[in-house]
């Protein structure tokens, strides 16, 4: 089984990243752009067919490591 | 005094920090990571700079599984004296013995150059060689050294003194090279033995080579 997790900063908190990338599509003449957010996402594969214990399994791995809560938000998907 | 300094794959102001405490007549061992126990006697153990782990993941986020951690826990726990410098900075906030976190730096470059500090709070071993508002000047050298903290996290850091160093110019009006909340360099936790800061003052012992500002603070933690 798949499981994807996609970590975000927290709304509110500023993302130097896709300020910067924001800055440059405009540069390029996106003007359409409004709003740049960058993430990261994590794709791990496991041995479980339980999506429901994969999805628990992969929240501890959030809280653990892959996440910092202080600034960061996550969200799981099974595929 | 005995100092521990702890090294990480990665780590790369183990010597300099050796060096500086060395030089304060210090006896000091580097440690590694992979050991389970802190050398017997140890004083003060000292996070320092670097890229442990290669950065993967976040800054410092690997690190704090690493077995010599859970003993370096206990030993702030107890209330041994921990230093945190750059990379040891952001241990110590991803390990909790600290709060708040880190983020890119705002300009998203890696800066390194001189910069200036003002003393915010010396009523800690760390600082109280210097005054406050005195500026000092020493190095600065990160990617990730943009500190963030929420309002209330923020308001007790200020409640119980434990906001310690400032960015500014020369002339001590807040600077800000990297978009930390408020400014903030250096930051203490609520008993007063955990220290962690961006800026290296081990890299500032020598007036020949640009600034000794950094010794009146390492000796500090000898000292208390």
């Amino acid at each position: 089984m798949k499981v994807i997790v996609n970590i975000q900063l927290k709304e509110g908190v500023l993302d130097p990243q896709g300020k910067a990338v924001h800055h440059a599509l405009s540069a390029l003449n996106f003007k359409e752009v409004n709003d740049v957010r960058i993430g990261k996402q994590i794709i791990i594969q496991v041995d479980e067919i339980d999506r429901d214990k994969a999805t628990k399994r992969a929240a501890e791995m959030c809280e653990e490591l892959l996440a910092n809560t202080v600034i960061e938000n996550y969200e799981i998907e099974i595929v | 005094m005995k100092v521990s300094v702890v090294v990480f794959p990665g780590t790369n102001c183990e010597t300099d920090t050796k060096y500086a405490y060395e030089k304060l007549n210090a006896d000091v061992e580097l440690v590694f990571h992979k050991d389970e126990t802190l050398p017997n006697g140890t004083d003060l153990v000292v996070l320092p700079g670097g890229f442990s782990y290669g950065d993967y993941l976040r800054s410092a986020a690997i690190a704090k599984f690493s077995p010599i951690m859970k003993d370096v826990i206990r030993f702030a726990n107890e209330g041994g004296k921990v230093l945190g410098i750059c990379n040891g900075f952001q241990m110590l906030l991803e390990m909790g013995l600290l709060e708040g976190a880190m983020k890119r730096n705002a300009s998203v470059h890696f800066i390194s150059k001189y910069h200036h500090l003002r003393v915010i709070n010396n009523d800690n071993i760390f600082l109280n060689k210097l005054n406050v508002n005195d500026i000092i000047n020493i190095p600065i050298a990160h990617g990730e050294g943009n500190y963030f903290i929420d309002e209330d996290g923020l308001k007790k850091l200020y409640d119980n003194n434990q906001v310690l160093l400032k960015y500014c110019d020369k002339n001590g009006i807040d600077k800000n090279p990297n978009g930390s909340v408020d400014s903030i360099a250096c930051i203490c936790n609520k008993n007063r033995n955990v220290f962690g800061l961006m800026p290296h003052p081990e890299r500032a012992i020598e007036a020949l080579l640009g600034s000794s500002d950094g010794v009146k603070m390492l000796e500090g933690l000898l000292e208390g």
